[in-house]
């Protein structure tokens, strides 16, 4: 369970407040206009915006203040992959930063791009992947990292709509072998009907209290009318 | 944010300034107490002060008056082998001073080319001794930097503008005077005031082209002082004169000065429409004129090159050593510095420390602290590793800064989130994406070191010197040959030791 008591977080000089929780392995899309916070709300969580006021803690216990020490993994809008390692290399990391692997490691590893459909590409350069294909290798370290909390901050934005949509479902699927808990910033309603879980929308400094999907959709709050038009 | 997250410390960089600044500040220091400005400056001083101050400002002048034609041309001309001439234009920047100066001296010099044609048509000869030859050898070294700028000046006129210009029917004075001037006069100012402050420091072309009453430069004047007169209070007063006529250039001209990048991409031609046919003439004329000297050198030295005196391989492998330590150091100074910079931007303004001071007034001042303790000539390697490495690092912070930050940029959140700290986050992050630029300020260093004339010359014992102040020995023994052939050695060296670096550096990167 994650929960943001009376959080506010700071970046520059832009506040956001939320102040909710969400279920072990629970789903949440973040909308929102640009600008709104919302990845100022997944920084939070991860320890890299500043904590203002209020606690973040994560079954029951307040999270500390460096990020490396949080129970959070998070896939970027772009660089999620280090370019000149491999790609075992770059999922490796999430179990080893030092990348000194033992041979049981080194076979997660592989495994964990099988479970991705990347098998056999341990040795590739990311730059020898496609779009998709990276992506996916970024997705097989969150396997390998079993971190409690993803965080993913519109990191398939580049790829197409059918990409897209396997990504998602392919998200799901690791988050629930793992019963991680999702949070996902994503501008396209689409995707957030594709997580089918929570939705919370950002606006006006304040994430508010993650609602079912098909509830926020049914009666959409009237800044998210004028967002979509 | 990435900065923060990353959590690169900050005491490291930190100390890196303190030891650079205590570097120089020491050396002031010892200046400033030995000086003894009650005897005040001599005739001979002033004359000093006036020949640095004229011919820098000649350099400047002549520099950026040429560069101004010969950037025009490759700016709107392409051809083939274009990209190689631009990199050619790099080359005077790795090559040895006293190189070069060889190079000048076989054509201009009392048995060069030159006069030997003129004595074929029976004319009086001319002398490349005095101030023609010290600007010239200026001129050589910094229409290749000012045309380097200027170009750059040239294809930030954005590509529209030109094609506007030609739909306007822009003839080629319209075209000068809306699009080319108004960048001329922002450019050529902070090229021609660049040129001017190095200049201002210039010892090595005047050590062997100047001299006497009429053409001795304030470093030339401090190592006489030095070397033949053994008067530390006057060397130490010129040092302190040195540093007061650069600082105060540096200071007037700081806000004109601009940025040199000796790494920059140059090679892309904006299509226009008002191409001249003195262009290629031109662009010959300056490749010949930056092309010859080197070639001359080449020319004298091979057939000599095994046949040398022992002591000038002793000297390489000195120099060699001098210059792989330097680079090192270098980078032990410059990788925490421009992490440092990254958090705080005024940091980078230590490189003007390159240009403020000068070697000898460094050399001198590290000579006086360290006379009374122990023997300088014992020292002489150590201290030479230690300046070169001081002076290159404006252009190591230059080189490395703008690599680090888009490095801590794009991979800084990424690196956080995984947990990859201090020297793990060097070693799996940074420095592979750093390797690039770490390569090409490394050759950089090394092969600035290698070719360097300056504080060698105070100090060393010239039996155990380096290659640079090897050749100055054999030519001032009129042993010209040898000389040549050393020079050529050390050409290979500098050249060699870049291209290994930058190679490196651009493999697999």
């Amino acid at each position: 369970m994650l929960e943001l008591d009376g959080c506010v977080f700071g970046n520059g000089g832009f506040r956001l407040a939320a102040d909710w929780a969400l279920d072990a392995g629970a789903r949440c899309a973040v909308l929102g206009p640009s600008g709104a916070g919302k990845s100022t709300l997944l920084a939070g969580i991860a320890g890299f915006a500043d904590q203002v006021s209020g606690t973040v803690r994560a079954d029951g216990q307040a999270l500390p203040p460096v990020p490396q020490h949080r129970p959070v993994a998070m896939l970027f809008q772009d660089h999620n992959l280090f370019p000149h390692l491999t790609v075992a290399q770059n999922v490796g990391l999430g179990l080893r930063p030092s990348l000194k692997l033992t041979a049981a490691e080194r076979a997660r590893v592989a495994d964990a791009l099988g479970q991705v459909g990347l098998a056999g590409l341990e040795a590739r350069k990311p730059a020898e992947l496609s779009g998709g294909q990276q992506s996916r290798a970024a997705i097989a370290r969150l396997l390998v990292m079993a971190r409690p909390v993803m965080l993913l901050d519109e990191p398939f934005s580049a790829l197409g709509p059918a990409q897209r949509t396997d990504m998602l479902r392919l998200v799901v699927e690791v988050a629930a072998k793992v019963s991680a808990s999702v949070i996902m910033v994503t501008h396209n309603p689409e995707e957030a009907r594709a997580l089918a879980g929570l939705v919370s929308f950002v606006d006006g400094g304040v994430a508010s209290v993650p609602a079912p999907v098909e509830d926020f959709f049914a009666r959409p709050p009237q800044a998210l009318r004028d967002y979509i038009g | 944010m990435a900065w923060r997250a990353l959590q690169l410390s900050r005491w490291p960089g930190a100390l890196a300034v303190i030891a650079a600044l205590a570097l120089v500040l020491v050396a002031l220091g010892a200046v400033i107490l030995r000086a003894e400005p009650g005897r005040g400056l001599g005739p001979a001083d002033w004359a000093a002060i006036r020949f640095t101050v004229v011919q820098a400002a000649l350099s400047a002048l002549i520099s950026a008056g040429l560069a101004v034609p010969l950037a025009r041309a490759l700016a709107r001309r392409d051809f083939p082998g274009r990209r190689w001439l631009i990199t050619l234009l790099g080359a005077p920047f790795l090559l040895p001073v006293i190189v070069a100066v060889m190079g000048l001296l076989a054509i201009f010099g009392r048995n060069g080319w030159v006069n030997t044609a003129l004595a074929a048509t029976g004319l009086e000869p001319v002398s490349i001794y005095g101030i023609q030859g010290v600007v010239l050898a200026h001129v050589f070294f910094n229409v290749p930097l000012a045309t380097r700028l200027l170009l750059q000046g040239w294809q930030d006129i954005p590509a529209e503008e030109f094609r506007l210009a030609a739909q306007l029917r822009f003839t080629k004075r319209d075209l000068f005077r809306h699009l080319e001037l108004p960048m001329l006069s922002r450019v050529l100012p902070g090229a021609a005031g660049l040129v001017f402050v190095i200049c201002l420091t210039s010892f090595a072309v005047a050590l062997i082209l100047g001299g006497g009453p009429r053409a001795t430069t304030i470093e030339l004047a401090i190592y006489q002082a030095f070397r033949f007169e053994f008067d530390l209070g006057r060397a130490a007063l010129l040092s302190l004169v040195q540093i007061v006529v650069a600082l105060g250039a540096c200071l007037a001209l700081f806000r004109l000065l601009p940025l040199h990048d000796p790494g920059q991409g140059l090679d892309r031609v904006v299509a226009r429409w008002d191409r001249s046919a003195w262009d290629m003439p031109v662009i010959l004329l300056g490749a010949a004129f930056l092309l010859l000297p080197m070639l001359a050198v080449l020319g004298q030295g091979a057939s000599g090159l095994f046949s040398m005196p022992d002591a000038v391989w002793w000297a390489t492998l000195r120099s060699l050593i001098v210059a792989l330590s330097s680079a090192a150091l270098l980078m032990l100074l410059a990788l925490p510095i421009a992490t440092l910079s990254l958090r705080h931007n005024a940091v980078e303004a230590i490189g003007f420390l390159g240009l403020a001071t000068s070697p000898l007034m460094i050399g001198t001042g590290l000579f006086i602290v360290i006379f009374p303790i122990a023997d300088p000539q014992a020292m002489a390697l150590l201290v030479t590793v230690i300046v070169n490495a001081v002076m290159a690092l404006p252009f190591a912070l230059r080189i490395l800064v703008p690599g680090l930050r888009q490095a801590v940029d794009a991979h800084g959140r990424l690196a956080a989130s995984l947990g990859l700290r201090g020297a793990r986050l060097w070693r799996i992050v940074l420095l592979p994406r750093l390797r690039r630029p770490l390569g090409f300020a490394l050759g950089l260093g090394a092969a600035l070191s290698m070719g360097d004339l300056g504080v060698i010359a105070l100090f060393a014992d010239p039996a155990r010197g380096t290659l640079p102040l090897q050749i100055e020995q054999l030519l001032a023994a009129y042993r010209v040959e040898a000389a040549a052939s050393a020079s050529l050695l050390l050409t290979l060296c500098s050249f060699s030791l870049f291209w290994v670096f930058d190679h490196w550096g651009r493999r697999g990167a």
